[in-house]
C-alpha cells in the first residue's frame, strides 16, 4: 500500500514572523515534491517541519494520516536528511565518514560503503582523507549517504548546489531510482531538475 | 558495532587526531599544576596542604577547556542534525558523547594525577584514595559539562559562557573530591565523601543526558 505523506494548513513562525501560513500538500510513495521559491520564503523551514526539528505554528504534518508527532521515533527512521551542511568530518577518510553514517541508518544500510560511493562517483577518492575534498565532493560525499539508507523520505536542501552537471545527472538518476522503489522526497531548489514524477510547490515571497 | 559505541569510538578517534585537542588539555593540566610550585615557592609542607585541591581545580579547568568540542563542531558541519535524526535517541546520543569526552580527558587526567601529586609533596598513601575518587568525579565533570556544552553549542566564542554555566554545577565534585583525599591525609575515613562524590556521580548520569537532549533540540529548532 503506498504511504502518504501530507501536510494541512501548515504555518512556520520564525523570529516573530510568519514565513509561510495555510500551506497544504500531499506527497504519495514514488513521487518527488519540489520546493521552489525566492530566498528567504521558507523552503528550508518547510523541510525542518517535515524533518520535526521545528514544531508548526499552526496545521499538521501525517504519514498516513496520523500526526507525526504521534511517534517521533518512527518518523525518525522514516527520514534520510541531507541540509546545507555536508556533515563530513576532515579528519577521517571519504570511506570512514560514509561508514560512520550508514552504521548509524535505521534499518541498517542499504548499500555497504564502497557501493554507496559509487552512484554519485566517489569510488576512487575511498581511502583519501575528506579534508583534501573539494565543495562539490564533499556535497557528493554527504549525497552518498542516501544511496546507502532505507529511509523512505529524503528531505533535500539544495542538493545540487556546489555539483557539476555530471554529478547533478547522476543525483536525479539516484533521486528516479528511489522513487521508482517507492520512496518518496522533498527538495528544496532553484533549479529546474528534471525528475520523472514530480510537482512543484511554488511558495510566495515573505 | 552498536550505535552507541559508534558514536563513542567515533568521538574518541577525533579527539585523538591533530586538531582534536585531546593531547592539548592533558598538556594544559600538566603545565598548570607545575605552575604552583613555581608560584607557590619550594615549601613541601604548604604544597602538600594545597595539593589535593590544586589538583582537583586543575582537573576542572582541563575538563571545562575541552567541553566545547562536545557538541559545537558537530553543529557547525551539519553532524549534530543528523546524529538528532539517527535511530539512537538524543538522550543516549548525549551520554555517547560525555563518555568519549571523559575517555579523553577525565580518564587521562585520572592516571596522571599521581604523578603531579608527587611534584606536589601530596603523601604517597593518598593515592589509591586520589585515584578512586577522580574515577568518581570526573565523569560528573563531563556528564554536567555537557548541559552547558548543549547550552551554548549556537554561540560563537561560548567558551566564557559556557564556564559560567557549569564552575557552580561544578562543586559538589570538587568538594568531595577534594575532602576525600584530604580525609585520608589527616587519617580519617574517606569513605563518606567517596559516597558522596558516587551519590552526585549517579544523579548526573540519570538527569544530565535529558537537560542536554532538550537543550540540543532547541537549538536545532
Amino acid at each position: 500500500m503506498p504511504d502518504t505523506f501530507a501536510a494541512s494548513g501548515l504555518a512556520c513562525i520564525r523570529g516573530e514572523r510568519i514565513v509561510f501560513e495555510d500551506l497544504d500538500f500531499s506527497l504519495t510513495s514514488g513521487s518527488a515534491l519540489l520546493l521552489r521559491g525566492p530566498n528567504g520564503s521558507g523552503k528550508s523551514s518547510l523541510l525542518r517541519l517535515c524533518a520535526a526539528f521545528l514544531a508548526p505554528a499552526a496545521g499538521a504534518l501525517t504519514w498516513n494520516g496520523t500526526p507525526i508527532t504521534a511517534d517521533r521515533d518512527a518518523h525518525r527512521a522514516r527520514i534520510a536528511w541531507a541540509g546545507h551542511l555536508d556533515a563530513v568530518k576532515p579528519a577521517f577518510t571519504v570511506a570512514a565518514n560514509l561508514a560512520f553514517w550508514l552504521g548509524l541508518a535505521p534499518g541498517g544500510a542499504a548499500l555497504a560503503v564502497d557501493t554507496a560511493l559509487g552512484p554519485l562517483g566517489l569510488g576512487h577518492l575511498a581511502d583519501l582523507p575528506a579534508a583534501y575534498l573539494s565543495a562539490g565532493q564533499k556535497r557528493r560525499l554527504n549525497l552518498s549517504r542516501l544511496s546507502g539508507s532505507r529511509a523512505p523520505l529524503w528531505l533535500l536542501d539544495e542538493p545540487t548546489s556546489s555539483l557539476d552537471d555530471a554529478s547533478a545527472r547522476a543525483l536525479l538518476a539516484v533521486i528516479n531510482r528511489h522513487c521508482d522503489g517507492g520512496g518518496m522526497a522533498i527538495i528544496a531548489t532553484h533549479q529546474d531538475l528534471a525528475l520523472d514524477r514530480v510537482a512543484t510547490l511554488t511558495m510566495a515571497a515573505p | 558495532m552498536s550505535p552507541f559505541l559508534a558514536v563513542i569510538a567515533r568521538d574518541v578517534r577525533l579527539a585523538l587526531r591533530q586538531g582534536g585537542g585531546s593531547y592539548w588539555t592533558l598538556l594544559f593540566f600538566v603545565l598548570t599544576v607545575t605552575l604552583f610550585p613555581l608560584g607557590v615557592g619550594p615549601d613541601l609542607a604548604l604544597l602538600a596542604r594545597i595539593g589535593p585541591g590544586v589538583l582537583w581545580v586543575v582537573a576542572l579547568l582541563a575538563a571545562m577547556l575541552s567541553l566545547d568540542r562536545m557538541f559545537q563542531a558537530d553543529y557547525e558541519d551539519g553532524s549534530l542534525e543528523l546524529l538528532a535524526l539517527a535511530p539512537l535517541p538524543l538522550e543516549l546520543t548525549v551520554l555517547a558523547k560525555a563518555a568519549a569526552h571523559w575517555l579523553t580527558t577525565g580518564l587521562p587526567v585520572t592516571l596522571l594525577a599521581p604523578a603531579l601529586g608527587f611534584l606536589l609533596a601530596v603523601d604517597v598513601t593518598a593515592y589509591p584514595i586520589l585515584i578512586a575518587a577522580m574515577l568518581l568525579g570526573t565523569p560528573v565533570l563531563s556528564l554536567v559539562g555537557s548541559i552547558g556544552a548543549a547550552l551554548t553549542v549556537g554561540v560563537r566564542r561560548g567558551g566564557v559562557l559556557l564556564s559560567l554555566l557549569v564552575i557552580p554545577l561544578y562543586v559538589p565534585a570538587l568538594i568531595f573530591g577534594a575532602l576525600a583525599v584530604e580525609a585520608t591525609l589527616d587519617g580519617l575515613s574517606p569513605r563518606p565523601h567517596l559516597l558522596l562524590l558516587g551519590a552526585d556521580l549517579l544523579v548526573a548520569l540519570a538527569l544530565t543526558p535529558w537537560a542536554a537532549a532538550a537543550a540540543l533540540r532547541l537549538n536545532l529548532e
